[in-house]
């Protein structure tokens, strides 16, 4: 049991769309990322899909059973907030049996469920705690731990980091990532931080404007994003963009930008591309080489360094090539660079991503 | 909206719409049923007993061609104008000095308010007797030898209504102080340090900075303080009866009086109705703004 | 919530200025501050030395002056035996009409605003801002507008002069800054807690009751606060729904001290409205800023 459906869902205030016609469909034991910038919808589809706002229009299924106006309750699924939601005036143990009691589970199942999961959690010294009393990493795995006894089929989680610090953000997503992989539930988890999205799923399904961009794993995500916001939203430092023209002349293909010409015939693309197609290369900082600048190669470009910024494990150059055009590239912590200094770069096509300039998407 | 979803948001919220049944009540028939019923009232010939027929606006012509009606309209507006401009002034200042890292602050904030917490009636009975020239101050300063000292105010028609104006600001002050120092503390301490580098002196950082910052606490004070002299009775009854003569007369006692002493329906409600239109003129755009726009979820 | 429950915070330490000019602000300060106080303390000595004096040391003496001879007696007969009209059994009765009118329109009123607060903040009713908007103007319309048709439908069903007639009238009448206090109080709890529990299936009132209601002990006690501050200084309610039997206390000082038979005491009347204002001074000294809390978010967090 476990997967989910959703047919051309509508979900309206008033009269603006948050969602618009939007297909899902989720498989069994499957964790789906909904990753996107802030107001993209992305915890509207999540409530929707755990009932707790009412839809406007289509349908959706679990498991092939319409829920589409199920309650909360009966859809068999378990939740977990950003704020953790925990009720402040129960103990950690009422907190998560609450909804068992009120299904009127029997007590001995329910104290086998709550040992289950506190167990799984290590929350065992924390039973008879307020939540009060508890630090943010813990509240948040009491509030899993509350969505785990549940014994769902799905379970929602919205943001459920996002309160948390850096550091306890990294263990309990590690920690989402082992349950996953013990339980085999269904998860669709909502954020707007991509390297969650990145390192816990095994589809994202990156949003915008209530519109589903791109529904792909994590590697096709990053590496051949389906249009120019999907491929710009991801990475940290963010992609290179290029604006040029591609030239076509019997296989040959020639990307042409200012005084850079770059021979990319070994890019995968979709279709044969026109011949004076605008469009925009993206290429990723990590994906430019850096060379000394006296080595020759293909698609070799120069440039004068304008910017270095060490990030720890890597450095970002910023190097001007062109009066309008810097591309920043990620080399070695371990190499020395110094603003001014002269460096070739080189650009792998086959790494580099092409969008149509007009309507965005990969060609 | 189709069929299923109507039916499902009633079978969610059943007990919702159970629970706000009390609200509606109230408001439908102990709200807007009265008033209406009130207004109608106001268009009848009723006099002790109320009648249905209809007269126009009989009633309300008598009701301007009253004296005394005209005398405590106003009345009012004298009263709420001082009691708006003096509370307000009085009000700010205490809250300034009392933000000012003084010594025993809780003494001070615990005095300014304690008037607010009487009633009405107690308000204007001791008043009543501070002003009284048998009791009060002007005995006690003709004790002291000054012989001709006089300060009559309360039985002096032309000056009965500051008295008035004094004990409502006695008792209302406070709150203007209470709401205004909450405002005050809600001040981030940057903007001071700010001020402090720019060298605004601090009189100069208060007028142009802190009382624009303070526009949302001033208008709620304002409409507060605006409806409890609308609906000023208590106050009026206890310390002058509306006298001497009609000289304290104020349009809610004016109501009172025709409804039970003078049994006279018709005039009473549209005076009513008078009372009812000018707050529902001065208070709808509040309420929206303040209370509907912001809140709903 | 509010910062006027925080210690003070410096703000004239910003002040430029020599340190003599800023001796002299602070003496400024100090006196009008001292000055006021004394302004608004002034009515609450007066009442005070009065209850204890004598009628002819009150005639002879200033109204100002400490008594000579100290005398418990006035409160005594205040309480038990001071006359309204031909009755002369004193304030207590009165005393004790508001008690029983206080009570239940305490307990009913706030049960009320709690319910009707959460329904409003996280249910969703159709017409609920606009029924909510009405209910708040009705805060706002002076009581003179209704009180005809409803003593009419009072005495129709017959709770007119009758104590359930007032609670009822003091329910109607505090339902909108009740439901407003709560309704702020409950927007300001996450709507996930809410999610939660309906994810865990609770109903209505098990939401209410079993999650909501024991967050909510810090505004109950200042709906409480509120409540029986205005109830027990209400005049205009006891006075016209309550019925001869069953007039509150402040309606009864009322008579008393403007019975016209016979030479004023007014050591009585003022030991009399000193018991009067009793409650509500209590209340609001041991509340102390609860009671400011109550105005405040009554007020200005709309």
């Amino acid at each position: 049991m476990g997967n989910v459906s959703i047919n051309k869902l509508d979900i309206s205030y008033d009269t603006t769309f948050i969602l618009n016609q939007l297909d899902l469909s989720i498989e069994d034991g499957e964790f789906v990322v909904l990753l996107g910038p802030s107001g993209c919808g992305k915890s509207t589809l999540l409530n929707a899909i755990g009932g707790l706002i009412d839809t406007t229009g289509g349908s959706i299924y679990f498991d092939g059973n319409d829920v589409t106006w199920a309650d909360p309750k009966d859809r068999g699924i378990g939740m977990v907030f950003q704020s953790y939601a925990l009720y402040p005036t129960m103990s950690v143990e009422k907190n998560m049996s609450f909804g068992l009691r009120i299904a009127g589970v029997d007590k001995e199942t329910i104290a086998r469920k709550v040992d289950w999961a506190a167990k799984l959690l290590q929350l065992e010294p924390l039973l008879k705690r307020k939540p009060a009393s508890l630090s943010g990493g813990q509240r948040q795995r009491v509030a899993i731990g509350r969505a785990l006894v549940r014994d769902a089929g799905i379970y929602l989680f919205d943001e459920p980091l996002s309160n948390l610090d850096a550091k306890l953000r990294t263990e309990l997503r590690l920690e989402i990532k082992k349950l996953h992989q013990k339980l085999k539930s269904t998860m669709i988890y909502v954020t707007h931080d991509q390297i969650e999205a990145l390192t816990l799923a095994d589809r994202i399904a990156v949003m915008k404007d209530g519109v589903i961009q791109q529904l792909d794993t994590p590697y096709n995500i990053y590496n051949k994003p389906d249009n120019l916001f999907v491929a710009t939203f991801l990475g940290s430092p963010s992609m290179n963009c290029l604006e040029g023209t591609l030239y076509s002349n019997g296989g040959k293909v020639t990307f042409f930008s200012a005084d850079m010409l770059l021979d990319v015939s070994d890019y995968q693309f979709m279709k044969e591309p026109d011949d004076g197609q605008h469009v925009t290369m993206g290429i990723r900082p990590e994906h430019i080489q850096t060379l000394e600048a006296d080595k020759e190669d293909a698609n070799l470009v120069s440039g004068v360094i304008e910017l270095v910024e060490p990030m720890g494990s890597e450095t970002l150059i910023w190097t001007r090539f062109t009066s309008q055009q810097t591309l920043s590239h990620s080399v070695s912590s371990e190499l020395v660079f110094a603003k001014g200094e002269r460096v070739n770069v080189k650009i792998e096509p086959s790494k580099c991503s092409f969008f149509d300039t007009e309507t965005g998407f990969r060609i | 909206m189709n069929v299923i979803a109507i039916q499902v948001h009633l079978k969610r919220n059943s007990f919702a719409y159970l629970a706000a049944l009390p609200m509606a009540l109230t408001v439908f028939v102990a709200y807007m049923g009265t008033m209406f019923w009130s207004v109608r009232l106001s268009f009848s010939s009723s006099r002790m007993l109320p009648k249905d027929d209809f007269v126009g606006f009989a009633q309300y012509e008598r009701l301007f061609n009253t004296s005394r009606w005209i005398s405590s309209l106003e009345n009012l507006l004298l009263i709420a104008f001082l009691f708006l401009a003096i509370c307000f002034v009085l009000g700010f200042l205490l809250s300034v000095f009392i933000d000012q890292k003084i010594k025993a602050e809780s003494f001070f904030r615990t005095v300014f308010l304690f008037p607010y917490a009487m009633s009405f009636i107690v308000t204007g009975l001791v008043w009543q007797w501070i002003f009284n020239p048998q009791l009060g101050v002007q005995k006690t300063v003709q004790a002291l030898g000054w012989e001709s000292f006089k300060f009559d105010w309360i039985v002096d028609p032309d000056m009965v209504l500051y008295t008035v104006v004094i004990a409502a600001v006695w008792q209302g002050a406070g709150l203007v102080m209470a709401l205004l120092l909450a405002g005050l503390r809600g001040i981030d301490d940057d903007l001071w340090k700010a001020t402090k580098i720019d060298g605004i002196p601090a009189w100069r950082v208060y007028i142009s900075i802190i009382l624009p910052m303070l526009r949302p606490m001033i208008i709620t004070t304002v409409v507060l303080l605006s409806i409890s002299i609308i609906k000023m009775y208590d106050v009026v009854v206890a310390m002058t009866g509306g006298g001497p003569g009609v000289a304290s007369e104020v349009p809610a006692k004016f109501i009172m009086d025709n409804l039970f002493e003078r049994a006279n329906i018709g005039i009473a409600t549209a005076a009513s109705t008078v009372m009812l239109s000018t707050i529902l003129c001065l208070i709808a755009p509040f309420i929206y703004s303040n209370y509907i726009k912001k809140q709903g979820r | 919530m509010l910062s006027i429950l925080s210690p003070t915070n410096s703000k004239l330490a910003s002040k430029r200025g020599s340190s003599l000019q800023m001796q002299w602000g602070r003496i400024g300060i100090y006196g009008f501050l001292l000055v006021t106080a004394l302004f608004f303390l002034l009515p609450l000595y007066v009442m005070l030395v009065t209850s204890f004096k004598g009628l002819d040391e009150i005639r002879l003496s200033s109204i100002f002056a400490m008594p000579q001879e100290f005398s418990w007696d006035y409160w005594k007969i205040a309480w038990s035996s001071a006359c309204t009209g031909l009755e002369c059994s004193g304030l207590k009765v009165g005393f004790w009409n508001s008690v029983k009118i206080l009570i239940p329109s305490v307990i009913i009123s706030v049960m009320f605003g709690a319910i009707n607060g959460y329904a409003l903040s996280f249910w969703k009713i159709k017409g609920a801002n606009i029924l909510f908007a009405c209910l708040l103007l009705g805060a706002f319309i002076p009581y003179q507008v209704f009180i005809y048709p409803l003593i009419r439908v009072y005495a129709e069903i017959g709770i007119y002069g009758t104590l359930t007639g007032v609670v009822v009238s003091h329910v109607i009448f505090g339902m909108p800054i009740m439901t407003l206090l709560f309704r702020n109080y409950y927007s300001t709890l996450p709507l996930e807690l809410f999610n939660a529990a309906r994810i865990d299936g609770a109903g209505f009132f098990k939401v209410f009751f079993v999650i909501m209601l024991p967050m909510s002990t810090p505004i109950i006690i200042v709906a409480v606060i509120m409540q029986v501050t205005n109830i027990w200084n209400d005049f205009l309610i006891g006075l016209v729904f309550a019925g001869s039997d069953n007039l509150p206390m402040t309606v009864q000082l009322n008579n008393i001290v403007n019975t016209t038979t016979g030479e004023r005491a007014y050591n009585v009347n003022m030991a009399a409205t000193i018991l009067t204002s009793l409650v509500p001074l209590i209340i609001y000294v041991a509340s102390g800023r609860w009671f400011v809390r109550g105005i405040a978010s009554g007020a200005v967090k709309g």
